[in-house]
C-alpha cells in the first residue's frame, strides 16, 4: 500500500462525491434545497446496477439511473416549487421514498452476481506525468474524466453564460428574476430534474465503477448526506466542490486501507493489531463533514458570503418576498 | 404589443381551476386532509406492490392481521409503539422551534448505550435493587442523548453549523461508537453482543404480572410505554403551557419577534436539542431494558426517521404522536415478517410525500369556476 494507490483510488470515490455535490449546488443556486440527494443516489446506483444486469451494457444503466433519479427529484420539485411546502422535511420525504423505492425494487440484486463495468481509461501522455500522472491519468473510470471535464464546465456555465446568470439570479432575488421574464418556476423545476440526474449519475458510479454492486443502504452509507455538507463547505462553488470532494474520496479510502499492512511510517501498525479501533476509523468522514461545516460556516461569515439568498423559500408572485 | 384578437382562437373549456387562499382552516379538515393523504399514500403503496408481484390487499389484511389480531400481537405492537411515541416527541420538540433535529436515531443508539454502561461496568454494586438500577438507567440514557443533541445545538449556536447535516453525521458517529463497545468492549464470548443484563436491569412487563392477571401472561408491553405517555403529557404541558414553551413556539413561528422579545436564541438552541436529544436517549434506554435486555447492534429499525414522520402526521401535536405512533408500531411489526423487506420503509416514504402534498389544500380550497365571457 503506498500513497499513491490510495490517492488514485480516492479520486475514484470523490468523484460520487463531487457528482451529487455539483447536482446540488445546481438545485440550491436556483433557490431549492433538496435533502433527498441520498434517496436519489440510492435509486440510482439501484437502477444502474439493475439495467446493467438486464442489459450487459452499462451506459444504459447508467442513463436509467439518470432518468430514474431525474423523475423522483420531481416528486420534490412539485412539493416544494407548486405546493410551496416546507423544502427541509419534503427533501427528507424524498429520502425516505428512495430508500424505500430502491429497497423494493432492489430485493435480491445484491445476490446477482457481477455485471460489466464501465470502462477504465488510462490518457496516453498525461499519465507520464511523475506522481499525478499515475494518480489522475492511469487506469481511471471513464466517470473519473467525466469529473475532470464537468467541474471546470460548471463553473463557466454558472459565473460566464446568461443561462448561469438567470440560474444566480433565481435563487438571489426571484422576483427581480421574475420582473425580467425570467420563469422562475420552470428554471427551478429544470434544475431540480438536473440535480437529481447528477444524484444518479452518482449513484450509477458507485455501483458500476467505484465499488461495483449493490448493497442495499450500505451502498452510500451516508454518502448523499456528505455531499450536503460539502456543498456549504465549497459556499456553492464547483471548483471548491471538486476540492471537497476529492479529499472526502481519498479521506475513505484512506480509513479502508490503513487497517491492512503490519507496519505503518515503520512503526507497528495500531489498526492492524487492534482491528476494533477500526470502528473509530469509520466515524471519521461522518466527524470531518461537522468540521468542515464549521469551517465553511466561520468563513461564510467573515466574507458575507452565504447561501443563496432565497434558499428553501417558494416564490410566489405578488408576496413580498425576502 | 401582441394584441388579442390577432391570436388564433383555441378551445378553452368554460370552466377554470382556480386556487383560492384559505382564510381560516375548519377543526375537521386537518383530520381529513391527515386521513385522505394516509389513503392515497396505502394506495399509492399497493399500486407499487402491485408491480413488484404482490397482492396489495392481501399484504394490508395479513398487516392488520398480524399486528392487531389478538391481544400478544396488540401487546406487541404497543411495545413497538413505545420507542416510536418517545422519539416522535423528540421530534415534535425540536420542530416545534424549526430545529431539525434528524438525529434521534442517533441519540437512540446512544440512549441505550448510556444505559447499558450503568449495568455492563461496575457502577452500583451487585444485587442493587431494581428501584435504583431503573432510574440509573434511564437517567444515564437521558444524559447519553442529551449530549449528543448538546453537540449539534452548541455548533449550531456557536458556529452556525446547519444542524440538518450535524445531527445526521451524529448518527452513523453513535452506530460505529456502539459497534466499537459490541465487538471489542462488552463481547461476550465473540458474539456481537453484550451479556444479557440481569433481571433488576429489566423493565416490568405485562407478563410479569401473570401470576396474579392470567389474561397478561406472555404480554411483551413494558413500563417504558408509561414513560411514554407521561412524556407525552409533559411535553405538552412545557410547550403549551410554560414560559419556556412559549419561548420555544416563538421562536419557531418568528425568530426576530423572539428576539425583540429578549428571548436568548443560543441558549434554547442548545436546550431544545437537548431535551429532543434526552427524549431520544430515554428511548434507547427503555428499549434495551425492556425488549432487547442487552446491547447489540440491530437494536432499531430506523426509529429516529419513522419518528420525523410520526411527528409531521401528528401536526407537531405532542397528545396525538401516542395514537399515531401505535398505528406506526403496527406498520413496523407487521412489516418485519413481509416480503419485500423494503415494503415498510417505502410505505413511510410515500405516506411523508402525501402529507407534505397535502398541506397545500389546508392553505388553498382548490375551486372550479366558470371562466368570464370576453367581452
Amino acid at each position: 500500500m503506498d500513497a499513491i494507490t490510495i490517492l488514485h483510488a480516492g479520486v475514484a470515490s470523490g468523484t460520487v462525491l463531487l457528482f451529487a455535490t455539483l447536482g446540488e449546488i445546481l438545485a440550491e443556486r436556483s433557490g431549492v434545497l433538496n435533502l433527498g440527494l441520498e434517496g436519489m443516489m440510492l435509486i440510482g446506483a439501484m437502477s444502474a446496477f439493475s439495467t446493467a444486469l438486464a442489459t450487459g451494457n452499462p451506459w444504459l444503466g447508467v442513463l436509467v439511473a439518470m432518468l430514474v433519479a431525474g423523475v423522483l427529484s420531481q416528486v420534490h420539485g412539485v412539493i416544494a416549487i407548486q405546493f410551496q411546502a416546507d423544502q427541509v422535511v419534503s427533501g427528507l420525504a424524498l429520502t425516505f421514498l428512495g430508500t424505500g423505492l430502491s429497497l423494493v425494487f432492489g430485493e435480491g440484486l445484491s445476490r446477482a452476481g457481477a455485471v460489466s463495468l464501465l470502462p477504465t481509461y488510462s490518457l496516453p501522455g498525461l499519465s507520464a506525468i511523475p506522481l499525478l500522472g499515475p494518480i489522475l491519468f492511469e487506469d481511471q473510470s471513464i466517470m473519473v474524466y467525466l469529473g475532470y471535464l464537468l467541474v471546470p464546465a460548471m463553473w463557466y456555465f454558472i459565473y460566464r453564460t446568461r443561462p448561469g446568470l438567470h440560474l444566480r439570479a433565481v435563487g438571489e432575488f426571484p422576483a427581480a428574476a421574475d420582473a425580467l421574464g425570467i420563469q422562475v418556476a420552470r428554471l427551478r423545476y429544470l434544475y431540480v430534474f438536473i440535480g437529481g440526474m447528477f444524484a444518479g449519475l452518482s449513484g450509477a458510479t458507485i455501483s458500476l465503477a467505484v465499488s461495483p454492486g449493490w448493497f442495499s443502504q450500505l451502498t452510500t452509507s451516508g454518502q448523499g448526506w456528505i455531499a450536503i455538507g460539502l456543498v456549504i463547505f465549497a459556499q456553492w462553488d464547483p471548483i471548491r466542490a471538486a476540492a471537497g470532494s476529492y479529499a472526502f474520496g481519498a479521506l475513505r479510502r484512506m480509513i479502508l486501507d490503513i487497517q491492512g499492512p503490519t507496519t505503518l511510517l515503520g512503526l507497528r501498525n495500531p489498526f492492524f493489531y487492534n482491528p476494533y479501533w477500526g470502528f473509530f476509523l469509520q466515524m471519521l468522514p461522518y466527524a470531518f463533514t461537522i468540521i468542515v461545516l464549521v469551517i465553511g460556516s466561520r468563513e461564510a461569515f467573515r466574507k458575507r458570503l452565504g447561501a443563496p439568498a432565497a434558499l428553501g423559500l417558494p416564490y410566489i408572485r405578488g408576496e413580498r418576498g425576502l | 404589443m401582441t394584441s388579442a384578437a390577432s391570436e388564433p382562437r383555441r378551445f378553452r373549456s368554460p370552466w377554470q381551476l382556480r386556487l383560492e387562499a384559505r382564510l381560516e382552516q375548519p377543526a375537521w379538515l386537518n383530520l381529513a386532509v391527515s386521513l385522505g393523504a394516509v389513503a392515497v399514500a396505502l394506495v399509492i403503496g399497493g399500486i407499487i406492490l402491485a408491480v413488484v408481484g404482490g397482492d396489495p390487499l392481501r399484504a394490508y389484511g395479513f398487516m392488520l392481521r398480524a399486528s392487531f389480531g389478538n391481544p400478544g400481537v396488540l401487546s406487541d405492537t404497543l411495545t413497538k409503539a413505545t420507542p416510536l411515541i418517545l422519539v416522535s416527541l423528540a421530534a415534535v420538540v425540536a420542530f416545534r422551534m424549526r430545529l431539525w433535529n434528524i438525529g434521534a436515531e442517533g441519540q437512540f443508539f446512544m440512549g441505550a448505550f448510556g444505559a447499558s454502561a450503568v449495568v455492563l461496568t461496575p457502577l452500583l454494586p451487585e444485587g442493587t435493587s431494581a428501584w435504583i438500577t431503573l432510574p440509573a438507567m434511564a437517567l444515564a440514557g437521558i444524559a447519553a442523548g442529551a449530549v449528543w443533541g448538546f453537540i449539534p445545538g452548541w455548533l449550531k449556536a456557536r458556529f452556525g453549523v446547519n444542524e440538518i447535516i450535524s445531527t445526521l453525521m451524529m448518527n452513523y458517529i453513535a452506530v460505529s461508537w456502539n459497534n466499537f463497545f459490541i465487538f471489542a468492549v462488552w463481547s461476550e464470548g465473540g458474539f456481537q453482543m453484550s451479556p444479557q443484563f440481569p433481571r433488576e436491569a429489566w423493565l416490568p412487563r405485562l407478563t410479569d404480572l401473570g401470576a396474579s392477571v392470567p389474561a397478561f401472561r406472555g404480554l411483551t408491553t413494558h413500563l417504558g410505554l408509561a414513560f411514554g405517555v407521561v412524556a407525552a403529557g409533559l411535553v405538552a404541558w412545557i410547550l403549551y403551557r410554560s414560559r419556556w414553551g412559549y419561548e420555544i413556539r416563538l421562536l419557531g413561528d418568528n425568530p426576530r419577534a423572539g428576539r425583540y422579545a429578549g428571548i436568548s436564541i443560543t441558549r434554547n438552541t442548545i436546550l431544545v436539542l437537548m431535551l429532543s436529544g434526552g427524549l431520544a436517549g430515554l428511548a434507547g434506554m427503555s428499549e434495551i431494558s425492556g425488549v432487547v435486555h442487552r446491547l447489540q447492534g440491530a437494536i432499531s429499525p430506523g426509529y429516529g426517521f419513522t419518528g420525523i414522520i410520526i411527528a409531521w402526521l401528528a401536526k407537531l401535536n405532542p397528545l396525538i404522536v401516542v395514537p399515531v405512533s401505535v398505528i406506526f408500531g403496527a406498520l413496523i411489526l407487521a412489516g418485519r415478517e413481509i416480503q419485500p423487506s423494503g415494503l415498510p420503509m417505502l410505505i413511510q416514504g410515500i405516506i411523508l410525500v402525501c402529507l407534505i402534498a397535502s398541506d397545500f389544500l389546508l392553505r388553498y380550497r382548490p375551486r372550479l369556476v366558470r371562466r368570464a365571457v370576453e367581452a
